[in-house]
């Protein structure tokens, strides 16, 4: 059985090149950053950018459609047919110079409506579930260089999420509140664990996490406690610390939970705008932390589908197909929606119930690889998503 | 010592105390195992000292309403109570394997403690839907879980409503149609994680089918705007006036049953149908034998199931007695979960402050009873396994070996937790460290003491 290392050391020594343009080596090194922010449990798109110059949007959505752009509680316009949720002033803010865009009634190929089944295909990149058991952001590091060590990506958690799970080296990092263990454990248990690959690499690369924590200060203090929105602004603030490190990670996962709102959703306030106020609040922390790096990234906030267009039997909306994802950052070409707005008439709608999808999160994510991070087209359809050529990348997304 | 009991003490229980090795040894670690499949006859005085969920619901209920300032305070010490109980009888029960199994079920059926009020009652629906129901036919099982208040509130049952019921046609009529309907989160999740499994064969159509069989199935007591306000609150009440009449079709399947019996029907037909065999099977198999479930074990749980009628206890024989269940010391990568019960048990040791065992596991990333979704917890080392959280063990380990000081010697501790599983680079290593702090911290940071 080949090891992760042997795997390493083979694309290392160019087993890929038979099948990449060469470019795949000359970007070794990027000085571009990505932030891929996973809301878990369905983010409803409709209450994200809401359609509010479609004609059926305030009939369908009843009581939870935002009042439209200029009234109180109302919607911030993004342009004539949309509008941003009102708690959501941060992104708005970035959106009217040019650095956030908005993308609707996208979906992964994934068209059955289980979270975790949907998450796993937003995740590992396959046309379908169970097809890959790695990562599709762990396969795009392969060009990107970074080892044990010095590793490109982090997971801003304990556990590594599947979409960095894979034969790249990744790292994690999450704030604690015991003491550390002293050098010279450490050191043993390395030795402890020598034979061990499972434990030998994980801990390696939580030491090499815990030495860009502990050299930037402050972050040891950071403490785990906390509503979701304090947790969120923590890791944001956090990432911000890593990808701003000289020889630190360039890519970070953040995850969210809490979105899957069957029940009393709430409006422009309520359970769900609250949310978006944390998510806002976390987006404004990252940005300010990047500081002059913001002009070199893009942060993409994505979910594995949405939620019904009709209100459920209890305030709330149920699983659903398409929903809208946030990009931010100064490396986009920003300040607009993208989307081919399939609209909300009952046969309008994917199976008489959602929002149906017209783009595919799989076209989003080639197009970020290939434009910001230059990663070449040929390495993203064999390698990284692999039987997707019926998702086009998205194009033009970052300034050129 | 065999290898044999190691693996029965750590991967089918909770991890070996000090003795447990000997005994499992004496008694054959199989029949051992097999001799606890019923549990004790009488509850751990943990779990039985517990209140009923009723008497919960009502309490957190009345101090919503009357004291709301004290509504946080109240769950969360519902909560500890009931953290804590769990955890003292797992570090000290005599059956390990059966409460093993009550772990894993309610996980299987888990309402995540992360959305009101469901800290004040997630471990009294493991006591009272579960416990009970570990080694019976899984249909009982399955019927408790349902029909227990915490899974309908949880997954949002309660105010599910039928177009066409007495109250649905009514408010239909009154154009106020918005605020009551169907929903079909508890629907949805009895089939793709309670029963079937998410390839199971079953539709969108089955989905919004069976959460219209099972409108109705609802909590007594005051409801918001005293509505719903009838029932014995904090009990399962089935409402008439809210249930869809009429025949309906699941699965190819005619249900002409009526009323909370219709649903019951359905709930003994996915019972028995083969994807749940296969579904459990393979969950079962995950747990106590591999990461990726070996097939033809699977199969063999699954047919023992369907051939038994649907008994529990028919899975269990069969997984004591598959060789592949035996094939490994080190099959499994402890859970956080895991990790601190057999750490407490290798110490011999109960906890007496909740908050310590809580904040260990919350650092750990598996706070208990709240895996934040009804998919529960994960259960591989893929999953479990980043390069941080491996950190947070080590730090905990440090702190543990700290608190425990020089009272324990760590080689003897490992040749009588880990028996033929301790490792001899661990012993080694042990026995070259600097302090038995140390040497303690090495021990429970071994990959011997790590896995299962």
């Amino acid at each position: 059985m080949l090891t992760r290392r042997d795997i390493l050391s083979t694309a290392a020594a160019g087993a890929f090149i038979s099948a990449v343009p060469s470019i795949a080596f000359a970007r070794a090194e990027t000085d571009a950053r990505l932030v891929l922010v996973i809301l878990r449990g369905a983010a409803d798109g409709l209450a994200i950018a809401a359609p509010y110059g479609d004609g059926n949007y305030a009939q369908v959505r009843g009581e939870l459609a935002l009042p439209p752009p200029g009234s109180s509680d109302g919607l911030l316009k993004l342009d004539g047919m949309f509008g941003l949720h009102p708690a959501l002033s941060g992104v708005y803010d970035e959106y009217q110079q040019g650095r956030a865009t908005i993308v609707h009634a996208i979906a992964s190929p994934y068209r059955e409506r289980s979270h975790f089944d949907g998450q796993d295909v937003l995740e590992n990149g396959a046309a379908a579930t169970g097809l890959l058991r790695d990562g599709w952001l762990n396969r795009a590091l392969a060009p990107l260089g970074g080892t044990l060590g010095t590793e490109t990506a982090i997971a801003m958690a304990q556990n590594t999420p599947l979409i960095l799970r894979g034969d790249n080296s990744v790292t994690s990092w999450a704030p604690s509140q015991l003491p550390d263990a002293d050098d010279s454990t450490l050191r043993r248990l390395e030795s402890l664990y020598a034979d061990d690959e499972f434990f030998a690499t994980r801990l390696a690369q939580a030491i090499k996490s815990q030495d860009i924590a502990a050299g930037q200060g402050g972050m040891q203090d950071m403490r785990s406690r906390g509503n979701d929105a304090q947790q969120a602004l923590t890791m944001m603030q956090a990432a911000a610390k890593f990808l701003t490190t000289d020889d630190g990670p360039r890519i970070a996962v953040i995850e969210a939970g809490g979105w899957d709102t069957h029940a009393n959703q709430g409006a422009a306030n309520g359970a769900l705008a609250n949310r978006l106020g944390g998510l806002d609040a976390g987006l404004t922390a990252l940005r300010q932390g990047l500081g002059d790096t913001w002009s070199r990234t893009v942060v993409a906030v994505v979910t594995e589908f949405g939620r019904t267009v009709h209100v459920n039997g209890t305030r709330g909306t149920d699983h659903g197909t398409a929903t809208a994802a946030m990009l931010l950052g100064g490396a986009l070409d920003g300040g607009r929606v993208v989307t081919d707005w399939p609209g909300l008439r009952n046969s309008d709608l994917y199976e008489g119930r959602d929002l149906r999808a017209t783009s595919d999160t799989r076209s989003l994510f080639k197009g970020l690889l290939a434009e910001h991070l230059e990663l070449p087209s040929a390495f993203l359809e064999r390698n990284v998503f692999p039987d997707s050529s019926s998702a086009a990348a998205m194009r033009g997304l970052i300034k050129t | 010592m065999k290898i044999e009991s190691a693996i029965a003490a750590n991967r089918f229980g909770l991890g070996a105390r000090p003795g447990d090795l000997e005994k499992i040894e004496r008694q054959q670690p199989q029949t051992w195992l097999l001799d606890q499949i019923q549990g004790p006859a009488r509850l751990p005085t943990d779990i039985s000292d517990l209140p009923t969920s009723a008497s919960v619901f009502r309490k957190v209920d009345e101090v919503r309403r009357e004291d709301r300032d004290q509504y946080g305070k109240t769950v969360r010490e519902y909560y500890i109570e009931q953290a804590h109980a769990r955890y003292r009888a797992a570090a000290t029960s005599d059956y390990p394997f059966h409460e093993r199994l009550v772990h894993f079920w309610s996980n299987h059926f888990a309402v995540s403690a992360d959305k009101q009020p469901m800290p004040a009652v997630a471990g009294l629906f493991e006591a009272e839907a579960i416990r009970p129901n570990v080694s019976g036919k899984f249909v009982d099982l399955l019927l408790a879980v349902e029909q227990h208040p915490a899974m309908i509130l949880y997954l949002d049952n309660q105010r599910s409503v039928g177009p066409d019921s007495t109250l649905g046609k009514r408010a239909s009529r009154a154009s106020s149609s918005r605020n009551i309907g169907l929903n079909e989160n508890l629907a949805r999740e009895i089939l793709e994680l309670h029963t079937l499994g998410v390839n199971g064969g079953y539709t969108q159509q089955d989905v919004t089918t069976f959460a219209k069989v099972i409108t109705g199935w609802s909590v007594g007591g005051a409801g918001e705007n005293g509505r719903f306000a009838e029932g014995e609150p904090g009990t399962f009440e089935f409402r008439q006036v809210i249930h869809q009449p009429g025949k309906q079709e699941i699965l190819g399947r005619q249900y002409s049953q009526s009323g909370m019996a219709q649903g019951e029907a359905v709930l003994h037909d996915l019972a028995l149908h083969p994807a749940t065999a296969k579904h459990l099977a393979s969950k079962l198999v995950r747990h106590f034998v591999a990461d990726e479930p070996p097939a033809e074990l699977v199969d063999q749980l699954a047919a023992a199931y369907l051939k038994s009628g649907g008994e529990l206890s028919a899975m269990y024989t069969a997984l004591i007695a598959a060789p592949q269940s035996w094939s490994s010391a080190f099959a499994k990568y402890k859970t956080p979960h895991d990790f601190v019960i057999s750490t407490f048990r290798a110490f011999d040791y109960v906890p007496d402050e909740a908050r310590f065992l809580i904040g260990a596991l919350d650092l750990m990333g598996q706070t208990p009873y709240r895996p934040g979704s009804p998919a529960g917890w994960p259960d591989t080392a893929e999953q479990w396994g980043g390069a941080d959280a491996l950190y947070k063990r080590i730090e905990w380990c440090n702190t543990v070996a700290r608190f425990v000081g020089s009272q324990a010697n760590p080689v003897e501790l490992g040749d009588a937790v880990l028996g033929a599983a301790f490792q001899t680079q661990t012993r080694t290593a042990i026995g070259r460290a600097e302090s038995s702090i140390q040497g303690m911290t090495l021990l429970l940071a071994a990959p011997d003491f790590q896995r299962r």
